[in-house]
């Protein structure tokens, strides 16, 4: 046992429309599931890790719906989608610190059974949010917002809607043989540059998915993981990192994973060439391509260029992204997709990705999570985990 | 093709004591920046806090209101507008709306200048037109 920790149990609800199901009701269904994954049971549970789309103040509501009674350790960082990713980080931090044995994590949520336009509907986060005054008036959205990261990484550095059209080709080529993919249609690049312009130059098909969902993980202290009869996936490198608007400082071409891949690849002593799976944050096509600069596995402003001609696609490219279809093709859970980034990694790690996608030597593999607004103010977390 | 950017009504920026400082300004038709008066550097958007220092040692000035885009997105659909970041000539850039302008031949790079637009029952807004 190498690493401080490992991710023992890992279960996505399979649901992709919840209308039967409360938000606190899917939190339950998935933390059972990663549970039971793991063999373990709630009361080996001593810390809980969740993020804003826990219903009530913190985890305190979901702790107690859930009947966790042994908790010791508590921790509710909130980074939107990359929440759940900076959780892992955070569980082995606290494991290394002696604060828990068995840590939950959780993510569930319903937009679509509830009808949200995520990324094309103004949304406020409420009163006294400084920046808000300087933006609602503009009707921003969090489509027009990632569209001016694409139009700047275009202008700079000559990325073309195709380039970005191959991330959604290779997303839906692993789509087709996930049986709960929203999307598990084979698309060409001719169909996603003629797809409906949503915010240029973002097309249609260069946005992620609106579904209803959810997913947890179990991340617990090497001796357990040892007891456990289930695939050692170690936690072998974390990081996170936070971005905003500068003062006007503005720069569009990068992403906070510049600050956390380094910092995990720093702590698993291992490069970008060591990666042989990557699951990146993908609410947009352009989402990817900069945090694939950002993770150095090109340089930056080759990311077009490096996801072009299937790249991307598990058996052929260099960097199998993805395997489950991702939030571009399969789910995009409460509109936060760290979780399932986890998740399909763990899949690879271990082995039980479907057989068509998984890749043959799956010794290092790399969870990137991005939460918030690329375009504004975001946080991004990194894992790297490790085959035993 | 041409596609003339929808005529909208921004929503009313909400005021507050921090930003009060900003909206009496659009009223008067200038456009203000924070001056960190620690470093001497520009900041938008303005607040009574450097985001340089974490010092309270800070003025307002105005901004020329001429700058050039940093970049762009239309919001596609029924009433199409266009949302930008334009990089003022005095350094900071800030989120606005390009207006009056036609939606498929925008770029980075064009020069604009400020234009005040009322909001829907709050302080006017700037906004940008092609100079």
């Amino acid at each position: 046992m190498k690493n401080p920790a490992y991710i023992v149990g890992a279960f996505e609800h399979p649901t992709r429309k919840a209308e039967d199901k409360s938000t606190a009701q899917l939190h339950a269904e998935v933390a059972f599931g990663a549970l039971q994954d793991a063999g373990l049971s709630a009361s080996d549970i001593d810390g809980y890790f969740c993020a804003g789309d826990a219903p009530g103040m913190g985890g305190l509501s979901m702790a107690d719906y859930m009947g966790l009674t042994k908790l010791r350790h508590y921790d509710t960082t909130e980074s939107g989608g990359s929440s759940y990713v900076i959780h892992v980080g955070h569980a082995v931090e606290a494991i290394l610190q002696g604060k828990c044995n068995v840590a939950l994590i959780t993510l569930a949520g319903r937009p679509r059974a509830e009808g949200m336009q995520t990324g094309t509907a103004v949304r406020s986060f409420g009163a006294g949010v400084p920046d808000e005054s300087f933006e609602l008036p503009y009707g921003r959205t969090i489509a027009t917002m990632h569209a001016m990261v694409a139009t700047r990484h275009m202008h700079e550095f000559g990325t073309t809607s195709e380039q970005l059209a191959w991330v959604k080709v290779a997303a839906s080529h692993h789509a087709q043989h996930n049986k709960h993919a929203m999307l598990p249609k084979v698309v060409t690049v001719e169909d996603v540059v003629n797809s409906p312009m949503v915010a240029d130059p973002l097309h249609r098909l260069d946005c992620c998915v609106i579904s209803d969902g959810g997913g947890a993980l179990i991340v617990a202290r090497p001796e357990i993981a040892k007891s456990l009869n289930r695939p050692k996936v170690g936690v072998k490198g974390w990081g996170e990192g936070y971005k905003h608007q500068n003062a006007g400082g503005i720069d569009l071409t990068y992403s906070a994973a510049a600050m956390s891949g380094p910092m995990a690849f720093e702590k698993a002593k291992v490069k970008p060439s060591d990666i042989k799976y990557a699951s990146i944050y993908d609410s947009f096509t352009i989402s990817v391509v900069v945090q694939i600069e950002d993770l150095g596995f090109c340089a930056k402003g080759d990311g077009g260029k490096f996801v072009a001609d299937g790249n991307l696609i598990s058996g052929t490219g260099k960097l199998p992204f993805n395997t489950d279809g991702g939030g571009l093709c399969n789910n995009h859970p409460s509109n936060r997709g760290g979780m399932t980034k986890v998740i399909e990694a763990v899949r690879q790690s271990r082995g039980e990705a479907h057989p068509a996608v998984q890749v043959p030597d799956p010794s290092l593999v790399l969870a990137n999570g991005k939460g918030g607004n690329l375009g504004t103010r975001h946080g991004c977390g990194t894992v790297i985990l490790e085959r035993e | 093709m041409a596609t003339m950017a929808f005529d909208r009504l921004p929503a009313a920026p909400q005021e507050s004591p921090d930003n009060k400082v900003y909206f009496d300004g659009c009223r008067e038709g200038k456009l203000i920046l924070g001056k960190c008066k620690d470093t001497g550097k520009l900041f938008h958007y303005p607040r009574h806090v450097s985001p340089f220092t974490l010092s309270n040692n800070v003025e307002f000035v105005a901004a020329k209101g001429t700058g050039t885009i940093y970049s762009w997105s239309v919001a596609r659909g029924k009433e199409p507008f266009c949302v930008a970041y334009v990089q003022l000539d005095e350094g900071p850039i800030m989120l606005t709306n390009i207006i009056e302008c036609d939606l498929d031949s925008l770029k980075c790079g064009q020069k604009v200048k400020v234009k005040f637009k009322d909001s829907d029952g709050g302080a006017p807004v700037p906004m940008f037109v092609l100079a």
